[in-house]
């Protein structure tokens, strides 16, 4: 394997949709030409962040392949997502790219025991050719994230705690051996004292099992706290990706200081920043709709020059951006590769 | 002033089947008083018995819920309310919405969804009230959505229409239609990113601060309570461990409980181990002897384990109950 062998390559991903009706319609651009990449010598976690609405989930199930890009390509260890068509393939795929959900109660059927998860998930996979065999599989799964098959076998999701059946769907997403984990919002749905338990769970699953994470929430606080590297979504477009420590400890757009002061401070000495009014984005498709930067109508140093072009591209101060106020006066002149839906004529 | 006295309450809930019967004791001795004028904050883990303490304050305790002992006075002002005696028709004439009204947590199960939210606004209001003149109604619920910052525009959507945010702001309008004394926010905010979230927490400060009246504001996110509540209770298996002003809470907090719910927040800036707490909540119908902490305390002595701590006073306006503090361990 070479030192920068890609793991994870998404090159300029765009996936649109079409809204409204079959005449009268418009596109709507949910993920807006995205590109990163991650690597198979250097496990990390890498969070996708953003406010609802932004195309996280959307983005989240092209990596997943449930969804074809309408633009761009994903490569996942050398091989074109869009190549995957037998079934022996996408098993292989799947082997390797493991999801893990916002809602566990949802995940798990309410009439079916967990352990039939594991089991079942261990057997398909590969990795046990009988129940007995899997059982094993299944308590080796759930020991790395601190429970045991002894405790939750024989037991229907109602009668675990939030936090625990979050880590058996954990567990779950373990048994094949994956490279890449895909989390969907995992502790949203979880109390605030057990949610370390599932975060410290993701550091120490790169760490000791060298499994890449990819974390997609809206808590940049608990973001920060783990992950390597973010990209911060506004509206399907990443405007600002970089190390963590950069981005949110230091942020340059517009939208990622407003999100970043947006996450109240657990000590009630900073208030007065906090409790400064703040302008709410108007609908989502308005937003979408942008020809300029999406981020536009809510900006407080918005230009003219903002409303009518894409901002491009450019390496400020060790991150990534999509800012017109940190480009240098020349105006692009090459068109953008970036689209603009045309909801506003539609 | 004080708005509502509440003296040490035992609220359970029964179940009988098969002969054999069963109470979940949720709310267990709860001692709470609620001023005048400002936003007190409730924060604990699911089922720690938020939701059924506000099932008592708010008068809407139903079978298998039942109030065991204790009391709950409200004073109004002009008149007085002894929650756990009021007749049900009283309760929906006088209280219910005009004194005492409820904003919840999924804003599109509040709102009908085959219903503008304008005909959402005629059916509280026809209930509580009545609508002589339906033209000067229309109007009036213009100024009252207008002066909590909405569009106007919105009274002629229907829910889906409208995007999470905007949903729950609505829902705090229809919350405030008749002035309340109190207003109840079960988890307002928890389906919300943070950005909108600041927009509702903001809205709901401004009309506390402009109306005077008492928010009781019920979220496990404490980082919340930092920035909104003027007093916080730390509620635990059914118990308030300590209460006391949000500044306290956060820079000198004594029960172990309340010290390790702050401590392992994360913040952005700090990239230290945080860790989280061992076990599972208790079980509530069968809690723990002793102190319903100990079993997850990592400094519990023998006599937690028996021995139910007392609320002790450590000044005017904090109290907590351990026995670390009592021996002054802690």
């Amino acid at each position: 394997m070479s030192a920068n062998e890609k793991l994870l390559d998404v090159d300029h991903v765009t996936v649109s949709f079409h809204i409204g009706s079959f005449l009268a319609g418009g596109q709507l651009v949910a993920v807006n030409d995205v590109t990163f990449a991650l690597y198979a010598d250097k496990p990390e976690i890498y969070s996708i962040a953003g406010e609802s609405g932004s195309g996280k989930t959307t983005l989240a199930n092209v990596l997943l392949h449930d969804l074809e890009p309408t633009e761009g390509k994903v490569t996942f260890e050398g091989r074109d997502l869009s190549t995957l068509k037998s079934r022996r393939d996408s098993m292989q795929f799947m082997a390797k790219v493991q999801p893990v959900f916002q809602n566990p109660f949802e995940t798990f059927s309410p009439l079916r025991r967990v352990e039939e998860y594991l089991v079942e998930t261990a057997m398909q996979f590969g990795r046990a050719k009988n129940r007995r065999d899997a059982a094993k599989v299944a308590d080796e799964a759930l020991h790395q994230v601190g429970l045991s098959l002894a405790e939750v076998s024989r037991r229907y999701p109602h009668e675990l705690s939030g936090g625990q059946i979050q880590r058996v769907s954990v567990a779950r997403a373990l048994i094949p051996n994956p490279r890449l984990i895909l989390a969907d919002e995992p502790v949203s749905m979880v109390d605030a004292s057990l949610r370390m338990a599932i975060v410290n769970l993701f550091k120490k699953l790169r760490d000791e099992q060298k499994v890449s994470v990819i974390y997609i929430t809206h808590d940049l606080a608990t973001a920060y706290y783990i992950s390597d590297r973010i990209a911060i979504m506004l509206r399907g477009v990443v405007v600002e990706s970089g190390p963590v420590e950069n981005v949110l400890g230091n942020p340059l757009h517009p939208y990622t200081q407003l999100l970043q002061e947006s996450v109240p401070k657990p000590a009630a000495t900073e208030r007065e920043q906090w409790a400064q009014h703040i302008e709410l984005g108007s609908t989502e498709v308005r937003e979408y709709g942008r020809l300029g930067c999406k981020y536009a109508g809510r900006c407080p140093h918005v230009m003219d020059v903002c409303k009518t072009k894409v901002p491009p591209e450019q390496e400020v101060e060790g991150r990534t951006i999509r800012c017109f106020l940190y480009n240098d006066g020349a105006m692009p002149e090459t068109a953008s590769p970036v689209q603009t839906g045309n909801l506003e004529t539609a | 002033m004080s708005l509502m006295q509440m003296e040490d309450v035992r609220a359970y809930y029964r179940t009988e089947a098969y002969g054999i019967s069963r109470s979940v004791r949720a709310v267990d001795g709860v001692s709470l008083e609620l001023l005048e004028n400002e936003i007190y904050g409730v924060a604990g883990e699911s089922s720690c018995g938020k939701t059924t303490l506000i099932k008592v304050i708010s008068g809407t305790v139903k079978p298998p819920l039942r109030v065991e002992s204790g009391r709950v006075d409200f004073n109004f002002g002009d008149f007085e309310v002894d929650m756990l005696k009021i007749s049900p028709e009283d309760m929906r004439q006088n209280v219910r919405w005009k004194e005492i009204s409820y904003v919840m947590q999924g804003s599109m199960s509040v709102l009908n969804p085959v219903r503008k939210i304008s005909r959402t606004f005629e059916d509280i209001v026809g209930t509580h009230q009545g609508i002589p003149d339906k033209k000067a109604f229309r109007e009036q619920m213009r100024e009252h959505v207008m002066r909590l910052g909405l569009p106007p525009d919105v009274l002629t959507l229907y829910p889906h229409q409208l995007s999470g945010g905007m949903r729950q702001r609505v829902a705090i309008a229809l919350a405030t239609v008749f002035h309340p004394s109190l207003i109840i926010a079960d988890e307002p905010t928890t389906a919300l990113d943070v950005v909108v979230q600041r927009g509702v927490l903001h809205m709901l400060k401004d009309i506390q601060a402009e109306s005077a009246n008492t928010v009781l504001l019920v979220t496990h996110d404490l980082a919340v309570h930092a920035n909104v509540a003027d007093r916080v209770g730390i509620m635990y298996a059914g118990r308030i461990v300590e209460e006391g002003p949000t500044q306290t809470i956060f820079q000198a907090p004594r029960h172990p409980y309340t010290e390790h719910l702050i401590n392992s927040l994360p913040v952005i800036g700090d990239k230290t181990v945080k860790k989280s707490l061992g076990g599972a909540p208790p079980n509530l119908a069968d809690p723990p002897s002793g102190c319903r902490f100990h079993p997850r305390c990592p400094l519990a002595m023998d006599r937690c384990r028996t021995e139910m701590p007392e609320m002790i006073m450590l000044s005017e306006r904090h109290r907590v109950a351990c026995h670390l503090v009592e021996e002054g361990r802690a």
